[in-house]
């Protein structure tokens, strides 16, 4: 696979010999170019009478020699060439083409910080519109004038309350047992072993049990529900719904804030039972306190303010998970790539808000000496 | 283009989904240049039997035998040797969301060939002006209309310069000048490179437009109920079947 040519009295003439299956010879093409651009040529003759296969990499080389022959005003004659070749060769010289290299990214910092206000600013209103558009939809649930089938509410209530079960008193039994653990380490140093009990309980009870429960559900059923509204909206499913007159957060939002909401102040209660359950393995098995003792230190420590202040953790864990899980799934873009990133930036966003909430109903609740 | 012999020959093939058989038995071969076209009415299996050809579904039996190699026994190093040698078209297009039609289409090339990054841009382009989207290269799929993707989509197909192209539905969800635009692409894709092009499809327009041979499959006795050029197929239907399906179920023929 070579190009051979040959210049004689400003006539070029390009004989192509054997097969060019995947030319890529950038010197040889260099050469023939060169050639065309040194001499002051009148023709270019492309003789391929002796061209056996031949692919694309070839007819990019034609097209190269083609553009250049029009440039300098020479004649282009095609001699014994196969006409398949030449249709091709003569339709890449027609058409106005751009061939473009991979680019490295370039973001100049001030246009990204730019950027980055603006879409935040959007954000915040986009946000904002529907939470205000929830809002009406949960007005409209109480009056009796929601379009929301009841079938949703049980099907969404059903995936976030037993089927949850499983993993959340996994999870929430080992949580207890490394609280207690670490704890003990600490407290064995005093002979203080005892107040492990106390430790775990209100531990649990007041906030442990509400963020293990959110951190689960947002990873396990706020991921889901962006991922599912994210593909409605790619297979234009939310589309219909519009079209159809049906507010989106009526049909699809609302039986997942309300089953979700629900059902998280139970998990929460069910984690700070296993919690409690992993701490006693810990005390009676590992540190020898006897079970009642664990049990009665566990009571006295437990107190109806903690228990409450951790459902009420719970209740609002639930509605931040299924708005942003909702929230990324509704504006979510229209490819796969976007589900990924929604469901991606429900479980980020439904994380970060939970700590947020944290600290300001934690602070409330200290200037309300709760 | 000159290309070694390629023919597709299809023997004794039986597709079925567990106990379900969808299609039993069936012979046929596509030569060489041809425009085959794989047609019936929905739900006999044109879209499985693609599936099949295309080695995205194993057969339940029978041999699928590609360019001479028995594609439904060959192993791993000879069935991506016979991939590569053959681009399809999805009903989609089935372009990566994520890349522009530039990176799409130098997909393959960057995975199967060690040209350099001007040469890939070079045929990245040829290729999109071949389909008629010069200077679409950092256009993102979602950018460009339905028509447009399917272009794109075979733009990617052709890039490896395959022997064979497969095309499923191409004309579903076009409007007719664009389904017409890409019915003239496949035939020039055919006529410019001789590429061997299979179709399914059950657009009559089409069918008629682009193929120099077909064959009809029939989902209630699982064959082939007829075969030959379209045309010749409309003159002389083989059995009703067939005349009702190229004929949009005109009345059936009195003996």
């Amino acid at each position: 696979m070579k190009l051979d040519f040959t210049v004689h009295n400003q006539n070029l003439v390009l004989s192509l010999e054997g097969d060019y299956l995947g030319f890529d010879d950038e010197k040889a093409k260099s050469a023939l170019m060169d050639a065309v651009r040194q001499h002051n040529l009148r023709s270019v003759k492309i003789d391929a009478s002796r061209l056996g296969l031949w692919d694309s990499t070839l007819v990019a080389v034609l097209y190269e020699l083609a553009r250049q022959s029009l440039n300098r005003k020479m004649t282009l004659e095609y001699g014994k060439i196969p006409p398949n070749l030449k249709r091709l060769v003569e339709l890449s010289v027609m058409v106005e083409r751009n061939p473009s290299l991979p680019q490295q990214p370039h973001f100049p910092f001030l246009a990204a910080l730019g950027n980055f206000g603006i879409s935040l600013w959007q954000k915040i209103v986009k946000g904002s519109l529907f939470l205000r558009h929830c809002t009406e939809s949960f007005f409209r649930l109480l009056s009796g004038t929601v379009v929301m089938r009841r079938v949703d509410f049980l099907f969404a209530l059903q995936d976030c309350t037993y089927k949850a079960v499983g993993i959340v008193s996994l999870v929430s039994f080992m949580v207890g047992l490394i609280l207690a653990f670490v704890g003990a380490v600490q407290l064995k140093t005093f002979g203080a072993q005892i107040y492990v009990a106390s430790l775990v309980a209100i531990g649990m009870t007041r906030i442990m049990g509400a963020i293990m429960v959110g951190i689960i559900m947002a990873g396990r059923t706020g991921a889901s529900y962006a991922a599912t509204i994210g593909t409605m909206q790619v297979n234009e499913e939310i589309d219909a719904l519009k079209t159809m007159g049906i507010a989106i957060t009526d049909f699809l939002v609302l039986p997942r804030i309300t089953a979700l909401s629900i059902s998280l102040p139970f998990l929460v209660i069910l984690a700070d039972f296993m919690g409690i359950l992993g701490g006693a393995a810990v005390g009676v098995l590992m540190l020898d306190i006897p079970a009642a003792e664990y049990y009665k230190y566990t009571m006295n420590a437990l107190d109806m303010t903690n228990f409450l202040v951790g459902l009420f953790h719970g209740l609002v864990f639930g509605i931040i998970i299924s708005v942003c899980g909702c929230y990324f799934g509704v504006y979510c873009g229209r490819n796969a790539d976007s589900v990924g990133k929604a469901t991606t930036e429900a479980v980020v966003s439904a994380i970060v808000w939970m700590i947020v909430m944290t600290g300001i109903i934690t602070f409330i609740f200290e200037v309300l000496g709760i | 283009m000159k290309h070694p012999e390629v023919k597709i020959a299809v023997d004794k093939l039986t597709i079925a989904y567990g106990d379900f058989v969808l299609l039993k038995d069936i012979s046929f071969e596509v030569g060489k240049g041809d425009v085959f076209v794989i047609m019936g009415a929905s739900g006999c299996g044109k879209s499985s039997l693609l599936r099949v050809l295309t080695g995205l579904v194993p057969a339940a039996t029978g041999k699928v035998v590609i360019g001479g190699v028995d594609f439904t026994s060959a192993n791993e190093n000879e069935r991506l040797q016979i991939m590569q040698k053959s681009g399809i078209l999805y009903q989609s297009g089935a372009l990566f969301s994520s890349m522009t039609l530039a990176e799409n289409i130098a997909l393959p090339l960057r995975l199967y060939t060690d040209y350099p990054d001007k040469l890939i841009a070079e045929l990245v382009s040829l290729k999109l002006a071949l389909v008629g989207l010069a200077g679409f290269e950092e256009f993102y799929p979602s950018e460009i209309s339905g028509g447009m993707k399917k272009r794109a989509g075979l733009a990617r197909a052709l890039a490896l310069d395959p022997d064979i192209v497969y095309f499923d539905e191409p004309s579903a969800g076009l409007d007719p000048v664009s389904s017409k635009m890409l019915d003239d692409l496949i035939v020039e894709i055919n006529q410019s490179l001789g590429t061997t092009i299979v179709v399914v499809t059950h657009e009559l327009a089409s069918i008629f437009s682009i193929g120099s041979n077909s064959i009809f499959l029939d989902a209630q006795t699982k064959s082939i109920i007829g075969r030959g050029n379209p045309k010749e197929l409309l003159k002389n239907p083989p059995n009703d079947e067939v005349y009702q399906f190229l004929t949009r179920g005109a009345e059936k023929r009195h003996a």
